[in-house]
């Protein structure tokens, strides 16, 4: 069965993927569309954040530890801190409250 | 407008600092899949699905002693985003329709906005390069969790499972440069958090990349 849901994953991960190269032509896009463009990456990120943050097993919203880790990592952001430093802040915050609880 | 100022060895230099949190996040993932999918599974899948939301995503419904048919759907609606990230691309994207669907293979998540060039054009060259630097780190990575799993424990206990925001967080940094983009940003994190209670996973994040429709005001 895993092998199964390996490849229809694979297939439809790649058709996902291609969607723009197989609806859209070569054609050059409107100042308009090129604006909305820009914003789907902030966009995109913004809701990987919150859901990421927040998806709790199975769907849901579930407030846990990886909240402080979220904190952890924006105030090391803030402190301009290199992104391996961030990504441990992230994970120390969330290990060490996990370890107290 | 779209020279080929970049080269590939440019996206794989530009995208070492995400490989270390990628290889991180494949551990994880081959730590976690190993006592669901058996050895070799976690590493084939890391390589043809290639997509760690998606991935996460399946192995939790099979966890859950979910159907195959419910993990296939959870993988797919997480990576539902690649719809709109794909037709944002595919403009910059090189040649005929063939060569621009292998091209449009490359979008990741890093590589994304790594390559956006903030005006509505990719670098095709940094997306590409860019994503072939990750799948050393998330393919690797699945590898050694699935043979270091036992040393390692509960990837839990050690924090891996905060990486993902903290890893999305910095992207999103990156990406909302301009107050329009901030925005955009602020409003698509709202509808998530909206959407999250009772939306399918992965439905709230491609939902809220609706919010780039700001981009239609002057």
């Amino acid at each position: 069965m895993i092998w199964a849901v390996i490849a229809a994953l694979c297939i439809g991960t790649v058709a996902l993927k291609a969607t723009g190269p197989l609806l859209l032509g070569e054609h050059e896009p409107s100042p308009r569309t090129l604006r909305v463009i820009s914003l789907i990456a902030p966009a995109v990120l913004a809701g990987l954040v919150v859901y990421e943050t927040l998806v709790g097993q199975g769907g849901g919203v579930t407030i846990d530890e990886r909240v402080a880790g979220l904190a952890a990592a924006g105030g090391a952001i803030a402190l301009r801190a290199p992104m391996i430093v961030v990504i441990l802040a992230a994970a120390v915050a969330t290990a060490g409250l996990r370890a107290l609880s | 407008m779209r020279e080929a100022t970049h080269s590939f060895r440019d996206g794989a230099r530009r995208a070492l600092p995400v490989v270390a949190p990628t290889a991180a996040l494949g551990i994880s993932f081959g730590v976690l899949a190993k006592p669901i999918m058996g050895p070799v599974a976690p590493v084939v899948m890391s390589i043809l699905v290639f997509s760690g939301g998606a991935q996460f995503a399946a192995l939790s419904v099979l966890q859950a002693s979910g159907t195959g048919g419910a993990a296939f759907l959870a993988g797919m609606l997480m990576n539902s985003r690649w719809v709109p990230m794909s037709l944002a691309v595919r403009p910059s994207l090189r040649g005929g329709r063939a060569r621009a669907v292998v091209e449009s293979q490359a979008i990741v998540d890093a590589s994304f906005v790594f390559a956006d060039r903030g005006d509505g054009t990719f670098d095709r060259e940094l997306l590409i390069g860019a994503t072939f630097a990750q799948a050393v780190g998330w393919i690797g990575g699945t590898l050694a969790g699935v043979l270091a799993g036992g040393f390692l424990g509960d990837p839990a206990a050690l924090g891996l499972d905060a990486i993902f925001p903290a890893f999305y967080l910095l992207l999103l940094v990156e990406a909302a440069q301009t107050s329009r983009a901030r925005v955009a940003a602020g409003l698509a994190a709202l509808i998530a958090f909206a959407l999250m209670p009772f939306a399918p996973p992965g439905v709230p994040i491609v939902v809220a990349s609706a919010a780039a429709l700001l981009g239609l005001r002057r």
